[in-house]
């Protein structure tokens, strides 16, 4: 259960940092992503998946989440 | 030697790795690669941030370094207690020449050593009475220090005293912030972990001080300066083009920085990353906690320095945008007469670097700004996030080496012939009594600023100076000349 933080990259995409591995990458595609909540499975770039219960309100970026692997 | 291919680069690792053992050969394997743009990340093609492996040379420092040397020493009203025996803090005292200004002594402290100086009869009965003891005499010598830290060095963790504790108590009868830094030495695998604890110890113990203060009046243009250690002036250097922008720095960190200005960083409009490596992580926090964003910017030669100015001014209104046009407009004249100068005398030599954590990605622009092409680079401490920004900074089938070790940066250099090195003290002489013109990146070679464009200018002048000296002449003795060329140098007198 790694813990995350989700930051808005200049791009626009929002990058997954885990800092106990140094990793960012950018993700991909979220299964939940409205108005109201945010979460469900992730899939990042490097194709890795991860999951976290859909947050609701959608969380302000950035902020700091425990994801588990998929 | 012309430039190699990735099967010659490649080939010319397998040959290093040879006289390793299998297990070290295995092992060393992966923090040794031929540069491949295509490469997204570089996980895929290098290891990083690893224990050292016994028996081999390495010129890494420890946790203790990282944090006392690297993050917190330059913070110059506090005073820092290298808390255990008196060799870590002595041996490495006023090493890092970041500049400040003030009266040491008095009311800034940089290059000064306090110690609790530890003795056997610490270790066996604890020292905390030792350290809140110092502290107090600190306090009477030194009346006009803004805070006190204390750097653990290693006996501190093994024994486990509560430096917490008495950091605590301290502050209470002080007044003062005292901050309990958990360095220790074996933490970690090099001095990276010690900038993490003691980035973890500022969010912790400083950063929140001013949150209720309003006292402080900020404006829209307000920005810091982070991970620029100053070294030579640089942050200096740096300082000045921003404010010809017309941004406000309102904080310089561990470069010239005092407690105030650190407590003041979250009401800043953006934070700038110098040195991603050591700050990246209370930066990250800052902008979690106070919403405040960062980015990493690069003022190493006209090009990269231009990139980030316009960067910069892309996160302010139009007004801090024309300006930023206007700065680059300003310097030109100056860096084309630099480069003109320069260039020629440069143009093609190839440099190999070999520095800490960010370096040796930050100053390739610099050199191609002089027409020199860096054919090899690695770092010290670095981490996967930092090969990740390499990658595309180098070019195709150049050397790249994690924690190289002193035998096989010298195999390397005996094959790939640099016509430059920069790297540290601890390389120097090696590679000038080779007969390798050498620059030490760490402390510019007690020059500098290298920093902006005046610094530019000092770099370019630095690297002829060096490169083009004619003592690399004259460093074969003349009796192991090959006849040819004595009779030359006889046909030339
Ligand atoms: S490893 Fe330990 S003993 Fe050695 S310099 Fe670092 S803190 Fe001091």
């Amino acid at each position: 259960m790694p813990s995350v933080m989700i930051r808005v990259k200049e791009n626009g995409a929002l990058l997954f940092y885990i800092a106990k591995k140094d990793q960012e990458d950018e993700i991909a595609e979220v299964e939940t992503d409205t108005e109201e909540s945010w979460g469900g499975e992730v899939l990042l770039t490097d194709g890795s998946r991860y999951y976290v219960d859909p947050i609701t309100p959608r969380p302000s970026f950035p902020t700091t989440l425990r994801f588990k692997r998929v | 030697m012309s430039t190699m291919t990735r099967e010659e680069t490649a080939a010319l690792i397998q040959e290093v790795l040879e006289v390793y053992p299998e297990s070290a050969r295995e092992e060393r394997a992966k923090h040794l690669t031929v540069n491949d743009q295509e490469v997204e990340q570089s996980k895929k093609c290098i290891t990083s941030n690893r224990k050292s492996l016994p028996g081999v040379m390495t010129i890494r420092g420890c946790a203790y370094a990282g944090s006392k040397g690297v993050v917190w020493g330059p913070i110059k009203d506090m005073i820092h207690i290298s808390h255990g025996p008196v060799g870590c803090g002595q041996y490495s005292r006023a090493g890092r020449r970041n500049y400040y200004v003030g009266t040491t002594g008095i009311n800034t402290f940089g290059t000064m050593n306090f110690t609790s100086d530890f003795q056997e009869k610490d270790i066996v009965f604890g020292g905390d009475k030792k350290l809140s003891k110092i502290m107090t005499e600190i306090e009477q010598l030194f009346p006009l220090n803004k805070g006190i830290t204390i750097q653990s060095e290693c006996p501190i963790g093994l024994i486990g005293d509560d430096i917490e504790a008495v950091a605590k108590q301290a502050a209470k009868t002080l007044e003062k912030p005292v901050v309990p830094v958990r360095c220790e030495g074996f933490r970690g695998v090099s001095q990276s972990l010690g900038h993490h604890i003691a980035n973890d110890a500022v969010r912790d113990w400083v950063l929140g001080n001013r949150d209720e203060d309003t006292s402080f009046v900020s404006t829209p243009y307000d920005v810091t300066i982070l991970g620029d250690y100053n070294i030579g002036g640089d942050a200096w250097a740096s300082r000045t083009l921003l404010e010809d922008m017309g941004l406000r720095v309102i904080a310089q960190w561990s470069g010239d920085g005092t407690l105030a200005e650190m407590e003041n960083t979250p009401k800043a409009k953006l934070n700038l990353l110098h040195c991603y490596r050591s700050m990246n992580y209370i930066s990250r926090h800052m902008e979690e906690k106070y919403g405040v964003p960062w980015m990493e910017y690069n003022f190493f030669g006209p090009t990269k320095i231009a990139e980030s100015l316009r960067q910069i001014a892309a996160f302010f209104d139009e007004t801090i945008q024309a300006n930023a046009e206007k700065v680059i407009e300003k310097y030109q004249a100056e860096y084309q007469a630099v480069i003109n100068k320069y260039r020629p005398r440069l143009e093609g030599k190839r440099v190999m670097l070999y520095v800490g954590g960010l370096r040796p990605r930050h100053i390739i622009g610099a050199y191609e700004d002089l027409g020199m092409e860096v054919v090899g680079t690695g770092y010290e401490f670095g981490h996967n996030d930092d090969y990740d920004r390499t990658i595309k900074e180098m070019g195709n089938a150049t050397l790249i080496y994690d924690d190289v070790t002193g035998y096989e940066f010298e195999e390397f250099v005996k094959r790939v012939k640099p016509d430059l090195i920069g790297s540290g003290i601890k390389e120097k002489y090696i590679f000038q009594k080779m007969g390798i013109p050498f620059r030490q990146m760490h402390s510019w070679d007690y020059s500098g600023p290298y920093h902006g464009y005046d610094g530019f200018a000092i770099f370019a002048r630095d690297m002829d100076m060096t490169l083009n000296n004619p003592c690399w002449s004259k460093v074969q003795a003349p009796w192991l000349k090959s006849e040819e060329a004595a009779e030359a140098a006889v046909a030339g007198a």
